[in-house]
């Protein structure tokens, strides 16, 4: 039998076989999973006390075991210093060789992605909700609290409830001035908030397999926003290739079968799709940008960041339409890399020079102004065009702000007209 | 954990998000005698006053979503709630419930039967809920036994700590 009602595993299900040492598991069979990869950033500082609690003296294996401060670096409340400093205290005792610390910092899960820290195969566990962008290494990638990872940080294992999974195939090519952000924000206007709870999210299709790694890590980064517990993109060589010169341990790919039971599918077809925008105040409240262009919504500030697109080729992206114009009056523009290491990237390339000269802020990487709680905080009322991933009320700042969520293009097209435009008028 | 819990009920309805439970401005109080006192300060203003330990919570769809705050379960451990039973929980949340050693159940239809004040009678091993007042009865899949157990020594902490005092025995036996 093949198709939806197929008896092959999905990719979710294979990797959490693996990981339990388990020749096959079905949807709702909890695993106790063997965990690959444990990342905390500041919620991290919360596990230190379990950990205690638990009479646990050693890390099971500091190899295994990222730390990266993002959400306020340097800190800059007195409570953001003091998460870094037990987590600094913590690591020194328990020996945990990989901090990124300041200087040599980034979003966290850029930092994964960067480093080679997740390869095929894995179960990597992060104390973060967005931790499933690393699944499009073909990994098992989940956000877990802070008790849970204290028992992680002891043991080397959790407890994992077998999710059941839903395809998305997506076929078509991408028209000009369309990417990965747009494809995702349509998936998200069709499945919705909710549409994904529990359950695992494979991508797979004629145009996922083109899309290059960082636009698959933007595709799994929003699978959070459907409220789906990990989004998946089965490995092929466009993951290997990325990985071979970085990878940190050996990788062990799994595929789905064939004939895998899906507990739903849906089929996207990008042809003639044009940008999309995620309007205020829901990421699933889509709509095709240019309908949105023609209603003349005027915007305070514009962010170029986040985990979801601020690498370099978004950057890159960003400046080539950047380049020659300028940030509109009244506009503030703020533009943040994901990571240090893409910084000095944007520095080398001229991005930095193109980006100030325009008229933006170019800051140090962090995740700046994605959260409301450290820089470039929205005032009532305000008005923002975003490249990251929610906009719900209250996320930048004031409850009544209003965020819209686009593609990088589509921000730096917000800033040159100072309303939201549509990049491709502008290429 | 016992197999049969009973406890007067707090009903809430859907939706219910971490804030509602426990409020931002809260999330840096470590101590669980405070963070006791603004519980569901939001959602449901009489309860931190009026609950007693072991009083149930009955609430509909999607109870415990917006943020992974695990200060929400933390609060409801704090003052002792006994169960938490819900048409439907967000992810985390119930994980982090669990894991803090609340039992935690999803029984569809469970919020039409109650009102404040009824008591609740849950048969965790059955798999169902009843009103003790009226009498009516929801069914649930009980819990699978991994986490029944995690449930009867009170919570991921305890086990670990169990799990590596074995551990350590084990290791001491065989030099
Ligand atoms: S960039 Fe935003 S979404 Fe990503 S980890 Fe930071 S705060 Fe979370």
């Amino acid at each position: 039998m093949t198709g939806s009602n197929g008896h092959g595993a999905t990719l979710a299900e294979k990797l959490l076989a693996r990981a339990g040492g388990l020749d096959h598991v079905v949807p709702g069979q909890i695993v106790e999973g063997k965990v690959d990869l444990a990342m905390m950033h500041e919620q991290g500082a919360q596990t230190v006390a379990p950990f205690h609690q638990m009479g646990a003296e050693r890390v099971w294996d500091p190899d295994r075991v990222v730390i990266a401060i993002d959400h306020w670096v340097p800190a800059s409340t007195e409570g953001a210093a003091v998460l870094h400093r037990i987590l600094r205290k913590f690591a020194a005792e328990t020996h945990l060789p990989h901090f990124y610390d300041v200087g040599n910092h980034g979003i966290c899960h850029q930092i994964l992605a960067e480093n080679g820290w997740v390869v095929p195969g894995d179960l990597a566990v992060g104390t973060d909700s967005h931790t499933n962008m690393l699944g499009a290494m073909g990994a098992f990638a989940a956000g877990v609290g802070p008790t849970e990872m204290a028992a992680v940080l002891a043991l080397g294992q959790l407890w994992l409830k077998v999710p059941p999974t839903l395809q998305v195939r997506v076929r078509g090519r991408f028209g000009k001035g369309v990417t990965a952000k747009d494809l995702v924000l349509r998936i998200l206007g069709e499945v919705k908030t909710t549409g994904a709870t529990y359950k695992a999210v494979e991508f797979s299709g004629p145009t996922i397999a083109g899309l290059s790694m960082p636009e698959r890590f933007t595709i799994c980064n929003m699978t959070t926003e459907m409220g789906a517990k990990a989004g998946m993109v089965a490995p092929d060589q466009t993951t290997y290739d990325y990985l071979a010169p970085i990878a940190k341990h050996p990788m062990h790919p799994v595929q789905p079968d064939a004939d895998a039971a899906y507990e739903r599918r849906v089929d996207i077809d990008v042809d003639g799709m044009p940008p999309m925008v995620a309007c205020p105040y829901s990421p699933d409240n889509v709509r095709p940008l240019p309908d949105v262009v023609r209603e003349h919504v005027k915007v305070d500030q514009v962010f170029l960041g986040s985990c979801t697109n601020a690498r370099i080729e978004d950057l890159r992206e960003g400046a080539a339409l950047m380049k020659g114009q300028r940030v509109a009056p009244g506009v503030r523009f703020i533009v943040s890399p994901a990571s240090t290491k893409i910084y000095q990237q944007c520095l080398d390339e001229g991005i930095i020079q193109t980006f100030t000269e325009a008229g933006a802020v170019f800051t140090n990487s962090s995740c700046s102004a994605c959260f409301g709680g450290n820089m470039g905080i929205l005032a009532p009322e305000e008005v923002c065009a975003s490249s990251s991933n929610r906009n719900f009320p209250g996320r930048m700042g004031a409850k009544q702000a209003r965020i819209y969520l686009l593609s990088p293009a589509a921000t730096v097209a917000a800033a040159i007209r100072g309303e939201l435009a549509d990049p491709r008028e502008m290429m | 954990m016992k197999d049969v819990i009973e406890g007067r009920v707090w009903v809430l309805g859907d939706d219910v998000d971490t804030d509602g439970i426990i409020g931002g401005k809260y999330l840096t109080i470590i101590d669980p005698d405070e963070l006791k006192k603004h519980v569901f300060e939001i959602a449901l203003p009489e309860f931190a006053d009026g609950a007693r330990p072991g009083d149930l919570i009955v609430a509909g769809e999607n109870f415990g979503c917006g943020s992974s705050r695990e200060h929400a379960p933390q609060a409801m451990r704090a003052i002792g709630v006994g169960a938490v039973v819900a048409d439907s929980f967000a992810r985390i949340f119930y994980r982090n419930a669990i894991n803090l050693g609340i039992p935690t159940i999803e029984a569809r239809g469970v919020r039409a039967l109650f009102e404040k004040g009824d008591t609740a009678r849950i048969e965790m091993r059955a798999g169902r809920v009843t009103n003790l007042r009226s009498g009516a009865a929801v069914r649930f899949p009980p819990l699978p036994q991994h986490l029944l157990e995690l449930l009867e020594v009170g919570g991921l902490v305890e086990k670990v700590r169990l799990e590596l005092e074995h551990r350590k025995a084990a290791a001491g036996a065989v030099p």
